[in-house]
């Protein structure tokens, strides 16, 4: 036991996580004694230091720290690769510096946070199945729709497509791992101390975090600390994106391989590059507007307190600086998969790669240009908003640009239309359907109508169900072979596919309808005449639910026992699909070099990359069987 | 090898089918959309304008995303692999400058069109009120609306909203706590009521009857329950009401202990604005108020067997004991401190006559 304590792992944790609140509670009570406070032991206190601390002596004890503690306390670090790559299911469980492993580790996180979000929106849909109380107290009610909107956009939508560039892109431009491995383990393990702080706020005293996921000063500045595991999770949340970002945009910059050029690299790798872009510049702004909060609740700092001179709409401004380019955080990840998936189904180059290439990054600079047409009518100047409306719908034609490109990609090619292929064309349908009414809402005077409706509500699961849900699905059905080595159930695929597509759109295509029609969004209750849809819009959100299981069980099924995938299963030319399945544990037993455009399809005899020895077929060699002899070679 | 005919070149043929599905499935589109009852009831000048602009922007939008999906779904149709076909690439075609710049210059053709349109309209619906005009201060606190009206007879405090017909008012929107959002659906009006600052808006009503008056914003427990009304009456019928409201809740406050019941009416109805106190008939049926909002439970059902006692705690202490089917916090527990001991004695004293119909 005392030998498990002193190594990383769990036991530690649990132990330094004790250690923690007990520093916590001697920090409390030792201040407010010294500053002759009465009580001297407040819990509230305690909670709010121990938010803030515990956290970092878990990530401590698991063993995030351990090998930047030893260099820096002079000892000897050995880069022996022992914590690279996963040799049994337990190596998932523990401080892991393989980007594949780490990959599949928030890939598996965040689906956890997304089947747990899911059910949060079945409570929400069910409470709203007839008007009147069902079964939750507002509070409740108010903390689920809350962290339903917070666990999918801060636990899934975002960190997902960070798992999924994890394992992917290293692979594509040819490198062994991320430029800073160890960074890239503790930022994934930030997102389950992030993700547990947030389930755990249901046991704070007065419960848990109401104010929606914007929470917005000053409801959330005189909540009760449930309010406090949103303000602070997000901080840790936030840390993981930006280490992320930061590692994503180093590893494109200097790890590409020979002849990587920027113009071959495939669009998975341009979406990142966009989006690590958004985050590193755009997440300390939500930081900043949380900590303000947190000032605010904890220490009195009249931020956001209108009596004590701060100022209750810059909240918001600073708010929606980073949320309005998070929305692109979530989605251009998402473009990239499109692309990846469209040209190897349809057998075609992208249609205008290069155009492809700048939209992102028109997306990333106008992205920051647009903030305040959430705040329409939130009684901020009113010459801001014509300005911002123009903006906001000129991002209308770099989206527009990519629409039009992917099907021309379609046009006359040789169209597999398989699971990978059906989820990618239906993003492209759902996805013009949330741009368009992007669009109606940035028209002020209809804004002025519909903005906190539930117009609102269907335009955003447009854009992040039938978009980026939409993205991530196609994702993972399109790499599971990569990942796991075998094939996923192509039927079941397909049934869910068809499933979820069919009622997404019954759940929320009527909220448009009933938005405008004047129903407004977050309320448990609601006027009589919207009964009828509010009926039909909760029946088909449990079909909607019920479809996500028929998922899970086809990745539980094949991972374990599906037919092998080969290298390349979709003979594509990606440097990822040239490498066994799952890859080795450095990736490629020789270095790849870049001879040529990513999606040459169609071109007699094209390679986008070839590896130095003679040999055409890599050897198939899974995740630590090797793993003596590949961390020769990586050193 | 397998046939390849349908490989072949688009021919005009194709083109002009194509072509045609896309023109009829929007023309389908486009007339089931504007045939869906989208807007409530047109109640303001703005409103017609605005549904209007939401008509151009569905004879806008339909074509494009019929557009897309036409052209996704005929690729899919001619050109999916075929049995045989598992080896075959498509042509390399790696792009067109020219396509691309018509698919860049077309939308922004189109959005430049739409924001002018918007920019224009947003001027005109929100045009600077003429001198004189009438002025309504709104005030949401959790979780109600107050609204006090400027008459010759002085200010008019109430809880439900009265406008003339076709007079241009002025909204003056604050709030004392969070922020609300004043809604009035009819209207096509939304504004946040912010604390510390004063938002406004302009409109004229055009159309009698009552409307619904919605929080649009998230402001705690009883956001839902945050909805009242708006009567928009004749100029003759709107003078009259307001006369005999301003008569009823004492405009010239009734010198203590003369007339108690008036007090306690006018906190019942209008609540005490001044200090944040909601009126209790926001929430709350009475009969005898002529209140019959059903927020909170109906008091000539719940009080038959409380005295004035009772009525006093469930008033100061109201999370004490929660009617089934209700739920806690939502009731404010400020009134000790939002209305002196007189009003809450009067208060008190009218409730208690009204349920048992001593009054």
């Amino acid at each position: 036991m005392a030998a498990k304590i002193r190594q990383p792992g769990w036991y530690r944790a649990l132990a330094f996580s004790i250690l923690g609140v007990l520093v916590c509670l001697g920090l409390s009570t030792g201040l407010r004694a010294a500053f002759a406070l009465d009580p001297v032991y407040d819990g509230e206190s305690v909670l709010q230091i121990s938010l803030l601390m515990v956290p970092l002596f878990f990530l401590g004890g698991i063993g995030c720290f351990d090998y930047w503690l030893r260099w820096a306390s002079g000892r000897t670090v050995v880069d022996d690769h022992k914590d690279h790559g996963a040799k049994s299911w337990r190596d998932y469980f523990k401080v892991n510096t393989d980007h594949k492993v780490i990959g599949i580790q928030y890939i598996c996180v965040s689906f956890f946070f997304m089947f747990v979000g899911g059910l949060m929106a079945m409570l929400v849909r069910a409470e709203l199945a007839a008007p009147g109380r069902q079964f939750v107290d507002p509070n409740t009610y108010n903390g689920i729709f809350s962290i339903h909107a917070t666990l999918l956009i801060f636990l899934f939508v975002i960190p997902v497509f960070a798992g999924i560039a994890n394992y992917v892109l290293p692979l594509m431009i040819g490198a062994p791992d991320m430029a800073f491995p160890r960074l890239n383990a503790l930022s994934f393990w930030m997102l389950p101390v992030a993700g547990a702080m947030m389930l755990l706020s249901f046991l704070a005293p007065g419960g848990s975090f109401a104010a929606g996921w914007t929470a917005y000063a000053p409801l959330s500045v005189d909540a009760p600390i449930g309010q406090s595991f949103f303000t602070i999770a997000v901080q840790f949340a936030g840390a993981s994106s930006i280490a992320t970002a930061l590692n994503f945009l180093v590893t494109i910059i200097t790890m590409r391989a020979p002849g990587m050029t920027f113009f071959r690299m495939p669009l998975l790798v341009w979406a990142n590059f966009s989006t690590s872009l958004l985050v590193v510049i755009a997440t300390p702004f939500i930081a900043a507007s949380q900590f303000m909060v947190i000032l605010d609740r904890a220490l009195g700092f009249n931020f956001f307190n209108p009596a004590g001179g701060g100022d209750v709409l810059m909240y918001q401004h600073v708010f929606w600086f980073y949320s309005h380019p998070a929305v692109y955080i979530m989605m251009l990840p998402g473009f990239g998969i499109i692309s990846e998936v469209l040209a190897t189904r349809a057998r075609k180059p992208v249609f205008g790669y290069r155009m492809m290439a700048f939209s992102l990054l028109a997306i990333v600079l106008l992205g920051f240009t647009v903030w305040a047409h959430h705040m329409f009518v939130s009684g901020m100047s009113d010459w801001i908003r014509i300005p911002m409306m123009i903006t906001t719908a000129i991002i209308a034609i770099p989206t527009g640009i990519k629409i039009f490109s992917w099907v021309a990609t379609l046009w006359r090619g040789v169209l597999k239309m398989d699971t990978p292929m059906l989820w990618a064309t239906g993003f492209i349908a759902m996805f013009t359907l949330g741009g368009i009414s992007g669009v109606m809402l940035a028209m002020v005077p209809l804004d002025i109508h519909v903005s906190d409706t539930y117009f609102i509500v269907a335009h955003i699961h447009y854009v992040l169900f039938g978009g980026s849900l939409f993205t991530i699905f196609a994702g993972i059905y399109f790499w599971f072979p990569k990942m796991t080595g075998r094939m996923f159930n192509e039927r079941l695929g397909k049934i869910h596919f068809w499933l979820t597509f069919v009622f997404f759109n019954l759940t929320f295509a009527p909220m448009h309808l009933i938005g405008v029609q004047g129903m407004p969004r977050r309320v448990s209750d609601y006027a009589d005449q919207f009964a009828t849809w509010n009926l039909i819009i909760s029946i088909s959100s449990f079909i909607l639910g019920i479809s996500s299981l028929i998922f899970l069980y086809n990745v539980i099924v094949s991972w374990r026992s599906g037919p092998k995938a080969g290298a390349n299963p979709w003979n594509s030319l990606t440097i990822e699909w040239q490498v066994s399945s799952p890859p080795p544990i450095f990736n490629f037993d020789s270095i790849p070099s870049v001879v040529g455009g990513p999606y040459e399809y169609g071109v007699p005899g094209a390679v986008h990359a070839v590896f130095d020895e003679a040999k055409a077929e890599p050897v198939a060699v899974a995740a630590g069987a090797s793993a003596g002899a590949g961390a020769e070679e990586a050193d | 090898m397998t046939d390849q005919s349908h490989r072949g070149a688009v021919t005009a043929k194709n083109w002009i089918a194509l072509l045609a599905i896309i023109v009829v499935a929007s023309a389908i589109g486009i007339a089931f959309m504007l045939t869906l009852n989208w807007f409530p009831a047109q109640a303001s000048d703005a409103a017609p304008k605005i549904d209007t602009f939401w008509d151009v922007l569905i004879v806008v939008s339909v074509p494009i995303f019929v557009a897309v999906t036409a052209m996704m779904l005929f690729s899919i149709w001619r050109w999916r692999q075929r049995p045989g076909e598992e080896d075959l690439d498509g042509p390399p075609i790696h792009g067109s400058t020219k396509l691309e710049v018509i698919w860049t210059i077309i939308p922004t053709i189109i959005i430049a069109a739409l924001t002018t349109y918007a920019a224009i309209l947003l001027v005109d619906i929100q045009s600077a009120p003429a001198k004189g005009t009438r002025v309504v201060n709104v005030n949401g606190v959790q979780f109600a609306w107050g609204f006090e009206t400027q008459t010759p007879s002085g200010p008019v405090k109430t809880s439900k909203l009265y406008l003339p017909l076709n007079e241009p008012v002025k909204f003056n929107v604050r709030s004392k706590d969070v922020i609300h959002d004043f809604w009035v659906p009819a209207f096509r009006l939304k504004v946040d009521a912010v604390p510390g600052i004063t938002t406004t808006y302009n409109l004229t009503p055009t159309k009698l009857g009552t409307f619904d008056v919605v929080c649009a914003e998230l402001c705690g427990l009883g956001h839902a329950y945050m909805r009242q009304t708006v009567t928009v009456l004749t100029a003759e019928r709107y003078a009259a009401v307001m006369a005999g409201l301003a008569h009823a809740s004492g405009a010239a406050m009734p010198a203590a202990g003369a007339a108690t019941d008036a007090v306690g009416k006018q906190m019942f109805v209008a609540g005490n604005p001044a200090t944040g106190a909601t009126a209790c008939g926001a929430c709350h049926a009475m009969k005898a108020a002529g209140t019959t909002a059903a927020t909170g439970p109906n008091l000539d059902e719940m009080l038959k067997a409380d005295d004035a006692a009772g009525i006093m705690e469930m008033i100061v202490d109201p999370n004490k004991e929660i009617v089934e089917g209700y739920s806690k916090g939502i009731m404010p527990a400020n009134y000790s401190a939002s209305m002196t001991k007189t009003q809450l004695a009067a208060l008190v004293k009218y409730i208690d006559q009204s349920v048992h119909g001593k009054g």
